[in-house]
């Protein structure tokens, strides 16, 4: 990612958009799903591992943000933040799925 | 690799803190404002004097008038008269006339020395720019989600920030006065890192503050997306029992702030709520003020028997995540700080604004430096230099111009509060105009002298309008108002200064530039 000069190429334009997107919504995924996922496994009670969750997922989105841009390539971004929100809606179903049995 | 990942954040820095400067530069100006608020509506509002007398005793003058004025109504709001804060302020809530409904609700001010109400003229006073902070003037809820937006990439900006600089504290004792391009690198470096702590600190806290509005999942997951659940759970609103309708006469409120203050070993009351006052029924609880120390408690809160005046309870203290989420606010707030590390949060507040600032500006002078040649600047450099100029010199005339009008639109006037909003937004609006008709360093120039000469000039106003002018405020001791005076004062020194540097700077570019042909030619022979 060079400074922008005159001739930009559309190809580059639309990675720069790619990655923008993945960021602002793939990064808003992945933190809600950390937040839930950390509020579901820290051994607090309920509205105290609510504000916990809530107060450090802001962490959890500046990582995606720095991850979308820190990236080789748009696709890898991607990747990345689909594999990430998998794991963790998986460990915050295993959580939930641990409540009720 | 590790030289791509710094270029990447780089380039992230550079992109995010564009996009987002103008906004994130508006909203830390106002917000360091905000730390003044209570002195800028002050100042605003100088018809209340600022006497200092004890909670009892305005206490005890709040209950007298509101048993002779509002004896039937369902509930009584006492806020009490703080160091920073003179006005005791009373409002009643009428019973509703069909259950469910809210009662209408008034308010007055009164002078906490002889009860009697006070007249002063209709303003937001240093409210607006703490509402404009994080609402924007926009309505509910988008401007708080703009706001937090910004603050999002704030930190995106800050963060990446930090990791662009291979030598931060070395580059910390690095500035080159006089430099062009480089001095304002330096600067903004320099600001950047000498109050990070302060940046990251009022960044994060920001988030933290409309956590449960912008990240609400955990909520949701956790309660069966009922929220309401979690609100009652976190703050435990105190059961308000119904009107019995027997009268009872309510005993005298003074004595409950000393019970209060035992419970919170020695913090202060700082709004008092009676719920049907004079009845078999009533209730007092006491609300605590933040002021006197770092974590904030929403909930924390002693109640009293309305009729007996016995202690019926008081709110648990905060578990850990709480009061680390409630210290978060308290420091974002500053309700706690004294005059001194007031001021320090001011000062820090606005190296913020000058970092975002230095920023804008070094964006566009490192891609103007392309185009000098030609004279000829392509729209977007254009865009950008009409926008930096309004919403940074612009915005400094529009909060000048709202202390004018507060000074000069008549009194009687109806709207007046929001006419003084709109002249804000209308000197706001002008010097977009301004910026877009006139050239680049000619704007700057003509519009920091008219915010330096706005603003300078302040005090004569005051003193010309009111009769609390510098020589009263300074012999009485009206701190408040007084410092009010000189800080414009002193902004307005400032900023004729800047402007005279700006008036410097084109000057020599101008010689720079019917010099450069001859060199030319001379390299060329």
């Amino acid at each position: 990612m060079k400074a922008k000069s005159k001739t930009l190429p559309v190809s580059y334009r639309l990675a720069v958009t790619s990655r923008v997107l993945a960021a602002v919504f793939g990064g808003y995924v992945v933190t809600a799903l950390a937040s839930v996922c950390l509020t579901l496994w820290v051994p607090m009670a309920r509205a105290e591992a609510v504000v916990t969750g809530m107060t450090s997922s802001f962490l959890v989105y500046l990582l995606a943000v720095i991850w979308c841009f820190a990236c080789r390539s748009a696709s890898r971004a991607w990747l990345g933040l689909i594999l990430s929100s998998l794991v963790l809606a998986a460990l915050a179903g295993l959580a939930y799925w641990m409540e009720r049995s | 690799m590790k030289e791509g990942f710094r270029q990447a954040m780089a380039w992230l820095h550079t992109w995010a803190g564009l996009t987002f400067g103008w906004l994130l530069f508006a909203i830390f100006l106002t917000g360091t404002l905000a730390y003044f608020k209570d002195e800028t509506s002050h100042w605003m509002q100088p018809e209340i004097p600022a006497r200092s007398v004890s909670s009892e005793a305005s206490l005890a003058l709040a209950q007298d008038y509101l048993q002779q004025h509002a004896a039937g109504a369902s509930r009584w709001i006492i806020e009490l008269p703080n160091a920073r804060e003179p006005a005791l302020s009373v409002r009643w809530q009428q019973s509703p006339a069909k259950p469910g409904e809210r009662g209408q609700l008034t308010a007055k001010l009164l002078d906490p020395q002889t009860g009697r109400e006070v007249q002063a003229r209709d303003t937001q006073g240093g409210e607006f720019f703490y509402r404009f902070h994080f609402q924007l003037q926009m309505p509910y809820p988008w401007g708080r989600w703009l706001s937090t937006i910004a603050a999002m990439v704030m930190f995106v900006a800050l963060i990446s920030g930090i990791i662009t600089h291979k030598k931060i504290f070395k580059d910390f004792f690095t500035f080159r006065p006089r430099k062009g391009q480089r001095s304002w690198l330096d600067g903004h470096n320099a600001v950047g890192v000498l109050v990070l702590p302060f940046h990251l600190m009022i960044t994060y806290s920001s988030l933290v503050i409309f956590m449960s509005m912008v990240m609400p999942a955990s909520i949701l997951a956790s309660y069966n997306g009922d929220a309401k659940a979690f609100f009652s759970e976190v703050f435990p609103a105190t059961n308000i029992m119904e009107s019995a309708g027997k009268p009872t006469p309510l005993p005298p409120l003074a004595p409950m702030l000393e019970k209060a203050r035992e419970q919170w070993s020695g913090g202060q009351v700082g709004r008092v709520t009676v719920n049907n006052p004079g009845d078999a029924n009533a209730s007092v609880v006491l609300a605590r003020d933040g002021s006197d120390r770092v974590v904030h408690d929403f909930g924390s809160a002693v109640t009293f028997n309305g009729v007996t005046g016995q202690l019926l309870a008081a709110t648990p203290a905060q578990p850990l995540p709480m009061a680390i989420a409630g210290s978060f606010y308290g420091l974002h707030m500053g309700h706690f700080a004294g005059p001194v590390l007031r001021w320090l949060y001011f000062v820090c507040g606005l190296a913020g604004t000058a970092m975002i600032g230095t920023g804008l500006v070094i964006w566009l002078g490192k891609r103007q430096l392309k185009h000098a040649k030609s004279g000829v600047m392509p729209f977007e450099l254009r865009l950008v230099e009409v926008l930096n100029i309004a919403s940074m010199s612009g915005l400094v005339i529009a909060v000048a111009v709202f202390f004018w009008a507060n000074r000069l639109l008549p009194l009687e006037m109806t709207e007046r509060a929001g006419w003084e909003v709109n002249s804000f937004f209308i000197a706001w609006g002008l010097s977009l105009v301004h910026a877009l008709v006139r050239r680049g360093r000619t704007a700057w120039v003509e519009q920091l002298t008219l915010a330096a000469l706005l603003l300078g000039v302040v005090p004569l106003l005051n003193a010309l309008t009111t009769p609390w002018h510098l020589g009263v405020t300074l012999i009485t001791g009206d701190w408040a108002m007084a410092g009010f005076d000189l800080t414009c004062l002193g902004s307005g020194l400032f900023l004729a200064w800047a402007a005279w540097k700006m008036q410097r700077g084109a000057e020599t570019e101008a010689v720079r530039q019917r010099s450069r042909p001859i060199t030319l030619e001379q390299e060329a022979n």
